[in-house]
């Protein structure tokens, strides 16, 4: 069974990009397109993970994570993807329980790479 | 007309009730709720100024000299805007001192010298008399009238009668008799009279209201109103001379200088306005009230004067028009009503009036007397009862000798003459006082000088003619002086003729007086006493709340000695407490034989100065404490050493003022950067995800059409247009931020010309054409034939219209979208209007749409491409030409961007459709 991939994000090149990368690597993907969408989303499409952009309409990706995590979704990995590269986000980030960090633009092979192993441990 | 029992129950059962009013605010203030302190009652009460000389010699004056009552209200007026200035300082010096009444005031401020206490309370006590026996005068003529004189209706001079059949007479003892059980029930330290302020404040509502009353009935009801009574008196070629002023402005003048200063000086305005003065800050209030009152108090004078002339004829008694007119037109009860009135402007007085002069006869007079007498301070004689004891027998003397000068002067003047003659008197204090008050150099030897020097020549050229005239003593000696000596005669001493008497008499006595003052102050040297008393009063603003006055005193003595002092005034009980409660809030021992410090010591002669005045405190607080004398040279140094701390001290404050400026400054300065810089940080923040956001996508699909060479060719055409629309995206970005901060730096090149908008409109149009049709949005051009050019840089405002028609077809739905464009002059401005029937903005977003890199829309669904910088440019570019840019929108039903540009000056002319190219 492959693993699944919610892709958030509110700029539709970025989201076509992620889609195209994770099902190339074999992962079953989903989209939303805002903070809300995506809470819904990992309720009704049950991610293995989640690429989750920061600055967003609504609630934003800080938001999202940590609502997720309070709510008891432990084992949901978490990829933060953020426009802004700096230290004090990414420390932020990974505070309120963001599995890892990534500052746009980024290295595809990266960030495939990162979330197979998060996914496979590999 | 009236029985004479219905007019002496009418008059005792007022003055009963003035009675219950009195109780009624001591006990309150002996409860600690004070029922006059507000500055309501306190304008009220200083209203006490105006008496029966008010109430019922206006008039009488008025029907002799027209508008000459006016001045005696104008001069309090004046005064009474410089209260601030004078009055407020006089009573802050008598509640930091302890100064009871205006004797001790003077005698305070000049060493505190019993000479000049005594002195002030002489030439007061002289001086009011013939005040007083005005109001006695009065009571009388009115009680008779009441009571039916045929003759006093018309006659202007009073019969004599037998002293024992005399009304003035029971009057004046019922008077003293109400006044002794008014003002003089117990002693107290501050001399305050709570009771006696509200039965005053009453009083002045009383008298107001009855005048009002009478006012009101002889104009309104009696005739037709102000217009008839002035027509028919206009009609009536000897009164003319009523409406103008024809005394000469000399004696305007004085007559407006001796009621600035009597307002200040009479013992009964200085009583209710220093002595009984519950708050400082009541005085802004009275300072608009109490003229208020005098004006009201006028309304119906002259009205009132003209409708008795006019029913009586002139040889009538004027000064009694307020009561003859309505009992002629058979109106007893206003006649009763007036009746009132006038008690209650004549009791106000004399109580007042009698209530502060014998503060000043017992406190300046009889004390410092008996206290030369070694045996009095020996003797185990209960001071505070003999105190009493003199105050009550000084009431009823003058209220007496009031009686004894309206019996031997009173019957030939007119109210206002005798009441100016104590006018005249009480404003010989005025250099003393208003002197001491501002000039430190004012001495001793020059206030009793100048004192003395203007109270006899006042005597000699006002009451003692005054009896002459009477009969008292040869007419030769008013016409031709004493002895034949023409140069003394005393109504034009010195040859002076052709003036009034009361000018005649202000001229001598106060050359006289200010002369000698200032003479003798500038050449006299000052006594130690003097130097710090000088200090205390003309300095008291700038005195700190607490001062130290044990400074100035040097010696011993126990505490013991100055308790038993102590006790022999106020009684044993307050002694204790006092000395108790002093105790208690400076921390030191008042054990019986322990030695008194000098703020002790200071502290009890003040307690002292209240209840016997300050030059007797001084006196006695001597006798029981071994003082070494400071010399001259000491106190000198003392005070020295004092302003120059004083100096430091307000040097320092200065300083830290500034300081405390200078930080408030830069910390401003400093929230104004921290704020800059915040907004810097967010701009680059900002700045680095909308460059980061594109650069994002076209790195994606690089690295994805690198690594995946077999793409199928769609999907490679597809990546590799968002990689060019990505670039334009990015391009276009920075060309805005580029261009946005060209614009705000002002570093832009403008091109300026006058512009025909309606091509600028068309070029607009036509650059967004393809916009349009791309997302089959309507586009409505609706241009009138002419419109007035406008100064303006073509390029810029194309790029603005293109802007707001790129936002509006963005934010319109396909196939129904409508976009609008109107364009219309007025007003100096011409202005375009760009209207879309999309989804409208939030009343929230309508501001943050002009801020950079701010969205509005539901980015949710269709996130509106863009920099988010456009209409910031926009709205600068408006901004610049000296238009404005707006927007107005109801959501749901479509927005409206509009902006105005200014038309180019007068002359450019409207370009019309025929120069259309």
């Amino acid at each position: 069974m492959s693993h699944k991939v919610l892709i958030v994000d509110d700029e539709p090149n970025i989201v076509t990009s992620l889609t195209f990368l994770m099902k190339k690597s074999g992962f079953e993907t989903s989209v939303a397109r805002d903070g809300d969408e995506a809470l819904a989303e990992v309720e009704r499409f049950g991610p293995d993970l989640v690429l989750l952009d920061v600055m967003m309409p609504k609630r934003d990706g800080f938001e999202v994570c940590q609502t997720l995590r309070a709510a008891g979704q432990t084992q949901l990995k978490i990829i933060l993807l953020t426009a802004k590269g700096r230290e004090m986000e990414m420390a932020k980030g990974l505070a309120i329980g963001a599995d890892a960090y990534i500052t746009k633009p980024f290295s595809t092979r990266d960030l495939v790479d990162l979330v197979n192993r998060m996914l496979t441990g590999q | 007309m009236f029985e004479t029992w219905i007019v002496v129950v009418t008059a005792v059962a007022y003055l009963g009730l003035l009675f219950v009013i009195a109780y009624y605010g001591d006990r309150r203030a002996d409860r600690g709720r004070s029922v006059i302190s507000n500055g309501y009652v306190y304008a009220l009460s200083m209203a006490v100024y105006a008496t029966s000389w008010t109430f019922y010699g206006s008039v009488g004056r008025a029907a002799s000299t027209g508008i000459g009552f006016l001045p005696i209200y104008l001069g309090p007026t004046i005064m009474a805007a410089l209260w601030w200035l004078v009055l407020r300082k006089i009573i802050r010096i008598s509640r930091r001192n302890r100064i009871t009444s205006l004797a001790d005031f003077v005698s305070s401020r000049y060493g505190k010298s019993n000479l000049l206490g005594g002195l002030v309370t002489v030439v007061a006590v002289v001086g009011i008399v013939p005040y007083i026996a005005l109001q006695l005068k009065a009571i009388s003529i009115t009680f008779s009238i009441l009571r039916g004189d045929p003759e006093l209706v018309t006659a202007a001079v009073t019969a004599r009668v037998p002293v024992l059949q005399d009304t003035a007479l029971y009057a004046a003892l019922l008077l003293a008799a109400f006044t002794i059980v008014f003002g003089t029930r117990h002693l107290d330290a501050s001399e305050r009279h709570e009771g006696m302020v509200a039965a005053i404040a009453f009083e002045s509502l009383v008298k107001l209201m009855a005048f009002l009353v009478v006012g009101f009935y002889v104009t309104f009801v009696l005739f037709d109103g102000f217009g008839d009574v002035f027509g028919q008196a206009a009609a009536r070629a000897d009164m003319a001379h009523l409406f103008t002023q024809g005394d000469g402005y000399g004696s305007w003048l004085w007559l407006v200088v001796l009621s600035m200063l009597a307002v200040l000086l009479l013992p009964r305005q200085w009583q209710v306005g220093v002595v009984e003065n519950v708050d400082e800050r009541h005085l802004k209030k009275a300072m608009w009230l109490f003229p208020l009152y005098l004006l009201l108090i006028n309304v119906f004078v002259l009205p009132i004067a003209i409708a008795g002339l006019l029913t009586f004829g002139d040889g009538a008694n004027a000064d009694a028009f307020v009561l003859t007119l309505p009992l002629a037109a058979q109106q007893p009860g206003v006649a009763l009503v007036v009746f009132v009135g006038g008690l209650s402007a004549a009791t106000g007085m004399v109580i007042v009036e009698t209530i502060a002069l014998s503060t000043m006869v017992s406190n300046s007079l009889v004390v410092p007397m008996l206290l030369r007498r070694r045996e009095t301070l020996t003797s185990r004689l209960d001071l505070g009862r003999l105190i009493l004891g003199v105050r009550r027998v000084t009431i009823v003397v003058v209220l007496l000798l009031g009686f004894v000068y309206f019996r031997l002067a009173g019957d030939g003047l007119a109210l206002v003459s005798i009441g100016l003659i104590s006018f005249a008197a009480v404003a010989q204090f005025a250099p003393a006082v208003l002197g001491g008050l501002f000039w430190k150099g004012a001495t001793r030897r020059g206030a009793i000088g100048g004192l003395m020097a203007g109270f006899v020549l006042w005597a000699y050229t006002l009451p003692l003619p005054n009896l002459a005239e009477d009969g008292w003593l040869p007419a030769s000696f008013v016409q031709d002086g004493p002895f034949g000596v023409s140069l003394l005669a005393p109504y034009a001493l010195f040859g002076l003729d052709g003036l009034d008497h009361i000018s005649h008499s202000m001229t001598w006595s106060m050359l006289a007086n200010v002369g000698i003052f200032v003479g003798l102050s500038l050449t006299g040297s000052r006594s130690p006493a003097e130097h710090v008393q000088a200090a205390e009063f003309v300095d008291v603003f700038r005195r700190p709340g607490d001062r130290a006055p044990g400074t100035f005193w040097r010696g011993t003595a126990t505490v013991g000695e100055l308790q038993s002092l102590l006790e022999r005034f106020v009684g044993p009980d307050r002694a204790r407490e006092s000395l108790t409660s002093y105790a208690v809030r400076t921390g030191i021992d008042i054990a019986d034989g322990s030695e008194a410090d000098a703020d002790l010591v200071h502290h009890v002669e003040t307690l002292l100065g209240g209840a016997v005045g300050s030059a007797s405190a001084r006196f006695m607080v001597a006798s029981v404490v071994d003082e070494d004398p400071l010399a001259v040279t000491e106190v000198m140094d003392i005070l020295d050493e004092t302003s120059q701390v004083l100096a430091y001290s307000r040097a320092l404050e200065h300083k830290s003022r500034e300081l405390e400026a200078a930080t408030e400054r830069l910390q401003e300065a400093n929230a104004r950067l921290q704020e800059l810089d915040r907004l810097k940080d967010d701009f680059v923040s900002t700045m680095s995800h909308e460059l980061r956001t594109p650069l994002t996508s076209i790195r994606s699909f690089s690295e994805i059409l690198l690594d995946n060479p077999d793409l199928d060719v769609e999907q490679r055409q597809g990546f590799m247009g968002t990689i060019v629309a990505e670039a334009e995206r990015l391009t276009r970005l920075i060309n805005q931020v580029l261009d946005l901060s060209k614009l705000e730096s002002g570093s832009t090149d403008w091109h300026l010309e006058p512009i025909d908008l309606r091509h600028v409109l068309g070029t607009s149009a036509q650059a967004t054409a393809q916009l349009f049709r791309d997302k089959d949005v309507a586009l409505d051009l609706d241009l009138p034939e002419r419109v007035p050019t406008v100064e303006a840089d073509r390029d810029r405002v194309v790029q603005v219209v293109v802007n707001l028609l790129s936002n509006a077809v963005k934010f319109s739905d396909p196939g129904v979208g409508r976009v609008s464009v109107g364009l219309e002059a007025g007003d100096g401005v011409v202005r375009v209007d760009v209207s879309d029937n999309g989804p409208g903005i939030a009343l929230e977003d309508q501001q943050v749409i002009f801020e950079k890199f701010r969205q509005g829309g539901d980015t949710r669904r269709n996130r509106p491409k863009g920099t988010g910088l456009g209409l910031s440019i926009s709205r600068e570019i408006v901004g610049h030409l000296g238009g404005r840019l707006w927007v107005e929108s109801t959501p749901g039903e479509g927005s409206t961007f509009s902006f105005t540009l200014p038309m180019a000056t007068v002359g450019g002319d409207a370009v019309g459709a025929e120069t259309e190219g």
